[in-house]
């Protein structure tokens, strides 16, 4: 993608992403102050790309999954299975390094069995994810013993609550994975050979490309995605906590990718989209509390501003946006040669 | 054989074998004791798992129902705290709200060309919303009505108790199986379920049967409300949280194809009974933890799944 045409592609999501910061500005004028104190950054804005971390990671994987016209329900729940076992394994005595690798491989194995499910099985992926979201927790339960797993690591603790040049940690890892898998997809042909499986799959299948292969990589990818953010919620409260690590967050990750306007019908996708979604998920959820709303208000309102980005960009409305446009430009063109 | 209900009867008979399994190890699960308590207790999913199916029948999904059920109770429970309004009249003006609520969705979905999982995710999330805006604590209900409501029962053989929770259930099961498959509406249903497109050169109008199945999936969210209003004398908006999962995994275990276009109401019903005889059976073992109750189920969705795969398969080289 050229420069130009890039942008033309993000351009909705960074306007509404600059009509959120501005209308949260309006109630919370300190909104853009960032100080650096004691080797930090810190202010609203850094915040805002900290606690956003679970969703934006979350959001590169889902946004794969759904090019490829599938959906993962599972990444909740993979969140805390993983979560569970990087804290189970630093309770157990092991290194950070295994930790870090034993969460990334339960990551991957619940990857692995999606994609099985959904490229061998030929089940559809909601449903084939459903049954990982649904056994998911009981699975993360089961390793922390119902209760909350807590461990004291500080060099652990870092990945959720350390700065790196004054930049949380969380966003350094997730601006890296971001640009990772960017990478992956653009530099090679296996961003287009997704979006052609989720056009049309059995077209792509006839053109010699090994659809069942990468339909597995794509789920595993969202699977290791999830294990980096489980990982990230876990460090960040010293806790693996198996109810509540990562719930619903699978909706908000499917939500920051439609709001980073990919289609849930698979084919071409944007990651950079998809992460601007998630940071405006975060700045109307940080930025409704900044208001001063009472909390009671914080879902109604979300709901009417994610109403509101939907129903802008539904593929009904935006032929009447381009149509007014349209009229407009015409009208003040004639009104020129009228010479007003 | 009518291959298309072979997922139905594998529903019913590994549901009579699990509780055959029950039995044998507890004889006490095979008194009208335990199965009016089944009712009772899963009362609540059995009514919004028949909105589920229907919405699920039309290829569709609704996120929004667990919330709605919490917000019902909400509702009720403030409304009757504020007012000297009947719960009867509460009931009828919460039904008319959650059936409006679903309709709207179903408008959305239609005129916005919006996929579903989306446009039910957002009425979650408002639904939820509204209940936090009327109270943030668990509200207790107490009214005479309530406690006539909760004592109406009727005394089976062997002091099994047929409570109205669980007649209520019943009824909107019987309900359902005569709108889905005795009525126009119904076939209406499994013709967008086959395929939109398909449905819409047949003649079905396509747009107000899409509001139609929102709108009684809102209304049967409504109803379960209620019902969960009466089964906990009180309304909590933190309540039912993922309630909505529980009911499509009761719907694809009772036999009915996420895809939409097969499916059959009885088949719910036994899902919602399997999923509830899991907990009673955790109970009556006393050892086991809650978890096992979400894996069982989890193992249970696949099973059926790759059943269902299986039979398909089966269909077409037929």
């Amino acid at each position: 993608m050229t420069g130009s045409t890039l942008l033309r592609r993000i351009a909705p999501q960074l306007l509404t992403l600059a009509a959120v910061i501005v209308l949260v500005s309006i109630y919370y004028p300190a909104f853009y102050q960032i100080v650096y104190v004691n080797d930090r950054l810190v202010g609203i804005p850094i915040d805002v790309i900290k606690r956003g971390a679970p969703v934006a990671l979350l959001a590169i994987g889902m946004t794969l999954v759904i090019a490829t016209r599938g959906i993962d329900l599972s990444v909740g729940a993979v969140m805390a299975i993983c979560g569970a076992s990087a804290a189970w394994s630093i309770d157990q005595g092991y290194g950070i390094g295994a930790a870090l690798g034993i969460a990334g491989a339960a990551g991957l194995v619940c990857g692995l069995w999606n994609g099985v499910l959904v490229a061998f099985f030929g089940i559809q992926p909601i449903v084939a994810t459903l049954i990982l979201m649904v056994a998911g927790r009981g699975v993360a339960q089961l390793i922390t013993g119902g209760t909350i797993l807590t461990f004291d690591s500080d060099t652990f603790a870092f990945l959720g609550s350390g700065t790196m040049i004054g930049v949380p940690v969380p966003t350094v890892i997730w601006i890296l994975t971001g640009i990772g898998f960017g990478l992956l997809v653009r530099r090679t042909a296996l961003g287009l050979l997704v979006e052609s499986i989720g056009v049309n799959l059995r077209a792509s299948t006839l053109a010699g490309i090994n659809s069942r292969v990468l339909l597995i990589a794509v789920y595993m990818g969202s699977g290791f995605c999830a294990a980096l953010a489980g990982v990230i919620a876990t460090a960040d409260i010293r806790g693996a906590d198996a109810n509540n690590a990562g719930l619903w967050l699978e909706l908000d990750a499917i939500l920051a990718v439609v709001i980073g306007g990919n289609s849930l019908l698979g084919g071409r996708f944007s990651i950079l989209a998809s992460l601007l979604g998630a940071m405006i998920i975060q700045t109307i959820n940080t930025g409704i509390l900044l208001a001063g709303f009472p909390s009671e208000f914080n879902l109604v309102i979300k709901a009417v501003l994610v109403i509101v980005i939907l129903v802008l960009q539904s593929p009904r409305f935006m032929p009447y946006l381009e149509l007014l446009a349209s009229r407009f430009k015409r009208s003040s063109v004639t009104r020129l040669e009228a010479g007003e | 054989m009518n291959i298309r209900a072979l997922p139905l009867y594998a529903t019913i008979a590994i549901f009579l074998l699990a509780y055959l399994i029950c039995y044998m190890q507890f004889p006490a699960m095979l008194s009208t004791r335990v199965i009016g308590n089944l009712l009772t207790d899963n009362a609540y999913l059995g009514i919004v798992a028949v909105g589920m199916t229907v919405v699920i029948i039309s290829g569709g999904i609704d996120l929004s129902v667990g919330s709605v059920i919490a917000f019902s109770g909400v509702f009720i429970a403030v409304l009757l705290r504020e007012t000297g309004m009947h719960p009867l009249a509460a009931f009828a003006l919460l039904l008319a709200i959650t059936t409006l609520f679903g309709a709207a969705m179903g408008g959305m979905i239609h005129l916005l060309a919006m996929p579903p999982f989306i446009v039910t995710l957002a009425g979650m999330f408002l639904a939820r919303g509204a209940g936090y805006m009327l109270t943030i604590d668990s509200v207790p209900i107490d009214h005479a009505f309530y406690e006539t409501m909760q004592r109406a029962y009727y005394l089976m053989p062997g002091k099994g108790r047929l409570t109205l929770l669980g007649v209520t259930m019943l009824a909107s099961v019987i309900l359902g199986m005569i709108l889905l498959h005795r009525t126009k509406f119904g076939t209406n249903v499994y013709a967008i379920g086959g395929g939109e497109a398909t449905a819409r050169l047949m003649g079905v109008a396509v747009g107000r049967t899409t509001v139609l199945i929102y709108a009684f999936s809102g209304f049967m969210a409504g109803l379960a409300g209620i019902v969960f209003s009466v089964y906990t004398s009180a309304g909590y908006p933190l309540a039912t949280v993922g309630v909505e999962l529980n009911a499509i995994a009761a719907v694809v275990i009772g036999g009915t194809l996420l895809t939409g276009g097969s499916g059959y109401m009885f088949g719910t019903l036994i899902g919602v009974l399997t999923m509830g005889l899991i907990q009673t059976y955790i109970v009556f073992d006393g050892t086991l933890s809650s978890w096992w109750t979400k894996i069982v189920i989890g193992a249970l969705l696949l099973m059926f799944i790759l059943l269902q795969k299986g039979l398909l398969r089966l269909r077409i080289s037929h």
